[in-house]
């Protein structure tokens, strides 16, 4: 049952019983985002047999990647750019400024290209996914999928899910090269490289595993973004101010969770 | 049919049902009246366990509802048809859409039986020539109907009506209680309306029941309500009639 209504408590006495009852709200809430992660999960299974659900995870994808396609060309040539002249004019002093393309090459792709991804889906795509389906709930349209036993979770979440654990990887490989682009016409221009020794530089450094980590981390940042949008989504209360704090809740939640995650799954695999 | 059994519902300090007890019989057409905020769409919303009762509970032929396992519940929601009171349709889909998704989700009928049950369906709401509109392009008193031809599409044996008349022009309304008063008589569909329309009420109802301060303090026949002596209703009743006048 997702349609649920506010937990109404005595004013707390006192400070401390304000954080205990903020810390267990928090715990309370990280369960429920879990499980709801977990029904979409399943709910995925009917993926190849639901004809409806892969029309509308297509469709999630389409809107994801066109929304968010500018601002991520965008970010992501300027990162590269950023990277190369701030390396570029550091490693110029030791007369090492060739290695910049397997410096910029790496750092996006272990790092760089999945976060800027992470925090630009979540802003352009995890935002309005909120506020999508928080206006859902203030309409009682998620109440009445309830009444008529259509889960919304398998109805609204696993598609949006299905969209955004396809989109962000691609979207985070989209943003290395694009970075790595960009990295190239600072080295060209500005440290005079040229364009053959920073491809070949960044080809030779760069490691299929940072791919593939990179990636990886793409994908469940995918996962916190559709997350954290569906759940806040869901939770609506209080009309139209309550649909702008979810859709904020959901952009900040995901924020640090990306932050989180992509530190501990960094020193899960470059630790030792 | 349903049972209300000492229901209390509080939000925080306020308590909007005081311990309520009712029982709306099978076939009959059950109007819930009173003032805004007295917890009518509450009251609608216990019967299908959108909300439970602090204290008490709902029984919904024989069975517990408000303490059934969640497992149950979708088998005693088959029962229920609900016009919320927005209409509560999805903005993506079109009207005839929205009608046919419980049959999509919930049936193994084939598209062309969906059709055809769609369109005879909006046809009784008169709708037939919207249907491939949007929600956002009709007004608001057409989404309600729209509403509420997907609540009785699947032809269940209640449906709860949450102000199916307001916002509607007068005539509109008048068609609508005609459509209440059919499904009730031809299919024998248990009826319960939550309503400011006491020419509804009045007119098609059965029973009537008001609620006020969490308290029903009148359930009785049209009849009788008209001639009820109760300060709430003659308040409630002449404010509504002399606006009208
Ligand atoms: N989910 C909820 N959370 C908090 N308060 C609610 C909720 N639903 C209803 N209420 C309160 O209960 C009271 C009755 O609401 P409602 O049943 O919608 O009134 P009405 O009789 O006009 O349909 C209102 O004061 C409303 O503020
Ligand atoms: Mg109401």
């Amino acid at each position: 049952m997702i349609t649920r209504e506010p937990i109404f408590l005595p004013p707390p006495r006192g400070r401390f019983e304000a954080a205990g009852r903020k810390c267990l709200a928090d715990l309370r809430e990280t369960g429920v985002c879990t499980k709801y992660l977990a029904s979409a999960l399943w709910a995925l299974r009917l993926l190849p047999a639901s004809r409806r659900m892969r029309k509308e995870s297509v469709a999630q994808m389409f809107v994801a990647g066109i929304k968010s396609l500018p601002v991520i060309t965008f970010v992501a040539i300027f990162t590269g750019m950023i990277l190369a002249l701030q390396l570029g004019l550091e490693l110029q002093r030791y007369s090492q400024e060739l290695y910049i393309g397997s410096a910029v090459m790496v750092s996006l792709l272990r790092e760089m290209g999945p976060f800027m991804t992470g925090l630009i889906l979540a802003a352009c795509v995890g935002s309005s996914m909120a506020a999508q389906i928080g206006t859902m709930s203030v309409n009682d349209e998620i109440a009445a999928l309830e009444i008529m036993s259509i889960d919304p979770v398998r109805f609204l979440m696993a598609p949006r899910l299905a969209a955004m654990i396809v989109i962000t990887p691609v979207m985070s490989f989209y943003t290395c090269m694009m970075g790595v682009l960009g990295g190239g016409v600072v080295g060209m221009t500005q440290l005079n490289i040229n364009w053959n020794q920073y491809v070949q530089n960044a080809l030779e450094f760069a490691d299929l595993r940072d791919l593939y980590v990179g990636l990886f981390k793409a994908l469940l940042f995918g996962m916190i973004i559709a997350t954290t949008a569906c759940y806040e989504g869901f939770s609506t209360r209080n009309g139209a101010v309550g649909v702008g704090q979810a859709t904020r809740r959901s952009v900040i939640s995901a924020f640090l969770l990306i932050l989180v995650v992509g530190y501990f799954v960094t020193r899960l695999f470059y630790n030792g | 049919m349903i049972r209300f059994e000492h229901v209390t519902k509080r939000f925080g300090a306020k308590t909007v049902l005081d311990d309520v007890s009712y029982e709306v019989r099978k076939g009959e057409v059950f109007f819930i009246v009173g003032p805004s905020g007295t917890g009518k769409s509450v009251s609608l919303k216990h019967m299908v366990r959108l909300l439970q009762p602090d204290e008490g509970r709902v029984v919904v032929a024989g069975e517990d509802i408000s303490h059934a396992p969640d497992s149950a519940l979708e088998r005693m929601r088959e029962r229920f048809g609900y016009l919320f009171q927005g209409g509560a349709l999805l903005a993506w889909l079109s009207v005839a859409d929205n009608v046919a998704l419980p049959l999509r989700e919930k049936t193994k009928m084939s598209e062309e039986e969906i059709h055809d049950k769609v369109m005879r369906t909006l046809a009784l709401v008169e709708l037939e020539n919207d249907a491939d509109k949007m929600p956002s392009e009709i007004s608001g008193g057409m989404q309600k109907r729209a509403g509420l031809a997907r609540a009785i599409v699947r032809d269940p044996e209640i449906v709860l009506y949450d102000e199916p008349t307001s916002g509607l022009d007068p005539v509109m309304s008048r068609h609508i209680d005609r459509l209440i008063a059919d499904l009730n008589n031809k299919l024998g569909v248990t009826s319960i309306v939550v309503t400011h329309d006491l020419n509804s009420a009045l007119s098609i109802g059965h029973r009537i029941a008001m609620l006020k301060g969490g308290h029903i303090v009148e359930l009785s026949t049209p009849e009788a309500f008209r001639a009820s002596t109760n300060p709430d209703v003659r308040e409630f009743m002449d404010a509504q009639f002399k606006i009208q006048s």
